[in-house]
């Protein structure tokens, strides 16, 4: 098999003495969504936030197509087209959707200036295809729905051709209709060829989006399993109990 | 997912304001303004609307609006600057020491030459750009709170200040650098007059930009009689202005010695307007720049995201640390600038220069709509804030209000003012 897409090998992060992320390997391969399961606490966001930038691991190496990768910072990520769709969203309330969509990587003109018309244009052609009952173009995103502000979040994810997208519970503070909308594009996207990790507590999302599931307990990996190859109470026992099923079920994992 | 994409315009009743897209909140304050000023126009027998009051308001202003433009930005990113009248004390006393004693006499290049006053004020703006910068420093990158940093400033800079011009009165200052200072530096009628053609001529230029770029994106426009009457009440507006600081005659007297001066006699029955103050100049092109770098620049965008929710621009990849040091350069160097104006204005630097300046210049931000949570602010609201805060002042010394009342009435005018704006953003709110 080719080298994956992404690999966080052996990451390490401590808190002040705790161990937040205790020498875990991941992988990840092209048109593939790894669901990321664990308690709260279980560190599955600490160590995503190793490959978005937002934290720097202790020890261990990231590998992305095979190359070893320093990512200082989530410039470095996003120079990776390494997107995060992050749990809290990380929209600034008081400016519109195309100014968030393109935060940090505004469209200027000629001139340097920043172009909102260009932006908004283009704000408008994305949110078409992602959501098109989307028409608060001109106000602060404070004053979305959640439905909303996660379109918004995600359309910042797509529209800057990503080839490693990391979801942080994207549908925890969605209605059911959204939460299938969301579903209905990671299955698109997986089509293009990303490569997804995704963060969730719903059991029933995982079964039903993941290929393979890595649970993560006390800032241990228990373990990575095919998710086809397994049910929903081995998953849970995973996460409860932080223990494996047989090891012939997870013969992808090193 | 299959519903059809519905028109991008919003339909239903629109007011004339939501058609000309004037912000209410802009229309809120100059409502107020317009009140103020007719009511101690009433009480003073129409003394306070004369030219040669809204003259003097206007360049008794200019100081503390030129730092308000800069609040915005410190507050918008949810800090504080409490030295800004400290900062400009100690850039006044840098400047002041420069054209008294260093640049004539050290450097010998002798009272009266053109070169003291360029020099002085650069360094008084490098010094200031510098001091702001190093409270950027400690605020952004040794996570030291804005608010302490800047309350030892108020402690330090103005003391900094008093050992450099030895606690001395500093003065007579360079007749260049006395230019700025208001009454004795303006352009005069035909250039006031040219002045303001050419910013009339700029801002119906802007409009058209922006309509143009709009239609280029297939977005709807204002109807085009929208356009123009936008653009009929700002060229009215400034060249409103102008006529008026044109209308404030020069006495005789002063221009008998101007022709004096240069060896004619003045004929009989001239007269002559003051015209734009430098000052005012200066703030007015202090704003549009202001202006400008809030809204168009990614400078601007990204204070205002950092202001909004900082995390998240700390996680688009903008480093917000960076981003702080600049703001507070950016607000030390506008403390210079109306340090500037501050020693010209009063012909000559003293200690107590600025003094309670912060108190005024967050006021004026306040009171212009900035929110102290973040995010929230514009620059023209704290220019208005500035002219209103100082309208206040000066009508109710006009009329002949006690000192420690005009306090009173100027604390209470600042919380009514953020009360109404919580108010306003709640009926906003209600509406979303």
């Amino acid at each position: 098999m080719s080298a994956p897409l992404v690999e966080l090998r052996d990451i390490s992060i401590a808190f002040g003495g705790i161990k937040a992320v205790d020498h875990v390997t991941v992988d990840l391969y092209p048109g593939e969504v790894v669901g990321l399961l664990g308690h709260n606490g279980a560190g599955k966001s600490t160590l995503i936030k190793c490959l978005s930038g937002a934290y720097q691991a202790d020890a261990g190496e990231i590998f992305i197509n095979g190359e070893k990768v320093e990512i200082k910072n989530p410039r470095d990520a996003r120079a990776l087209n390494i997107e995060t769709i992050y749990q809290t969203l990380a929209l600034a309330d008081n400016l519109d959707a195309a100014s968030n969509l393109f935060l940090g990587r505004e469209l200027v003109t000629a001139a340097g200036f920043v172009n909102d018309a260009a932006m908004e244009s283009e704000t408008r052609k994305i949110m078409g295809r992602l959501n098109p009952n989307f028409r608060k173009f001109k106000d602060p995103v404070k004053a979305l729905s959640g439905g909303q502000r996660q379109s918004v979040a995600i359309a910042r994810a797509v529209y800057f051709n990503a080839k490693i997208l990391i979801m942080d519970e994207p549908t925890a503070a969605l209605g059911p209709h959204e939460t299938q909308m969301v579903a209905e594009l990671i299955q698109e996207l997986k089509a293009q060829g990303l490569g997804i990790f995704l963060i969730e507590h719903d059991i029933h999302n995982v079964m039903k989006l993941c290929d393979r599931a890595s649970v993560m307990k006390n800032g241990r990996l228990v373990g990575t399993v095919n998710v086809d190859e397994v049910t929903d109470e081995d998953i849970l026992g995973m996460i409860i109990l932080g223990k494996s099923p047989e090891p012939a079920q997870s013969e992808r994992t090193q | 997912m299959t519903d059809t994409a519905p028109p991008q315009t919003d339909t239903g009743k629109r007011s004339l304001f939501q058609t000309l897209e004037i912000d209410s909140r802009l229309l809120g304050m100059i409502g107020a303004f317009v009140v103020l000023a007719l009511a101690f126009n009433f009480v003073t027998d129409g003394r306070f609307l004369t030219p040669r009051n809204i003259f003097n308001l206007s360049i008794q202003t200019v100081s503390v609006a030129i730092m308000a433009t800069g609040m915005v930005f410190v507050i918008v990113m949810r800090h504080i600057d409490l030295s800004v009248g400290a900062l400009l004390a100690f850039t006044s006393a840098t400047m002041g020491v420069m054209q008294v004693s260093v640049l004539p006499q050290t450097l010998g290049l002798g009272i009266g030459n053109p070169l003291i006053a360029p020099i002085a004020i650069a360094t008084g703006l490098a010094v200031g750009t510098l001091v702001g910068a190093f409270n950027g420093w400690l605020i952004g990158y040794q996570r030291i709170p804005a608010f302490i940093v800047t309350l030892g400033g108020l402690l330090i800079w103005r003391n900094f200040g008093w050992y450099e011009s030895s606690g001395q009165t500093l003065g007579p200052l360079d007749a260049t650098v006395l230019q700025f200072g208001g009454i004795d530096g303006t352009l005069g009628e035909t250039m006031s007059w040219v002045i303001g053609a050419l910013a009339a001529a700029g801002a119906v230029w802007a409009l058209w930009r922006a309509r143009a770029n709009k239609v280029l994106h297939d977005f709807t426009v204002k109807p085009v009689w929208a356009e123009v009457a936008l653009a009929s009440i700002i060229i009215t507006a400034i060249m409103g202005f102008v006529w008026l600081l044109n209308s404030y005659q020069m006495p005789a007297a002063r221009l008998r010695r101007v022709f004096a001066a240069r060896g004619e006699i003045m004929p009989e029955g001239f007269s002559a307007g003051y015209g734009l103050p430098i000052s005012v100049l200066v703030l007015i092109v202090v704003a549009v720049v202001m202006t400008v770098v809030a809204r168009r620049t990614r400078l601007g965008r990204y204070i205002f995201a950092a202001g909004g929710n900082p995390d998240a621009a700390e996680l688009s990849g903008i480093n917000t640390r960076l981003l702080t040091v600049k703001v507070f350069a950016l607000m030390g160097f506008l403390c210079a600038l109306s340090a500037v104006v501050a020693q010209a204005r009063q012909t000559y630097h003293t200690n107590d220069i600025g003094t309670l300046d912060e108190l005024r210049v967050i006021a004026a931000a306040v009171i212009g709509g900035t929110a102290l949570a973040g995010g929230i602010g514009t620059i023209y609201g704290a220019i208005l804030g500035a002219v209103i805060m100082q309208s206040l002042q000066s009508g109710m010394a006009m009329v002949g209000v006690d000192a420690p009342f005009q306090n009173i009435v100027v604390g209470m005018v600042l919380v009514l003012a953020v009360w109404i704006d919580i108010q306003y953003r709640k009926r906003m709110g209600e509406k979303i």
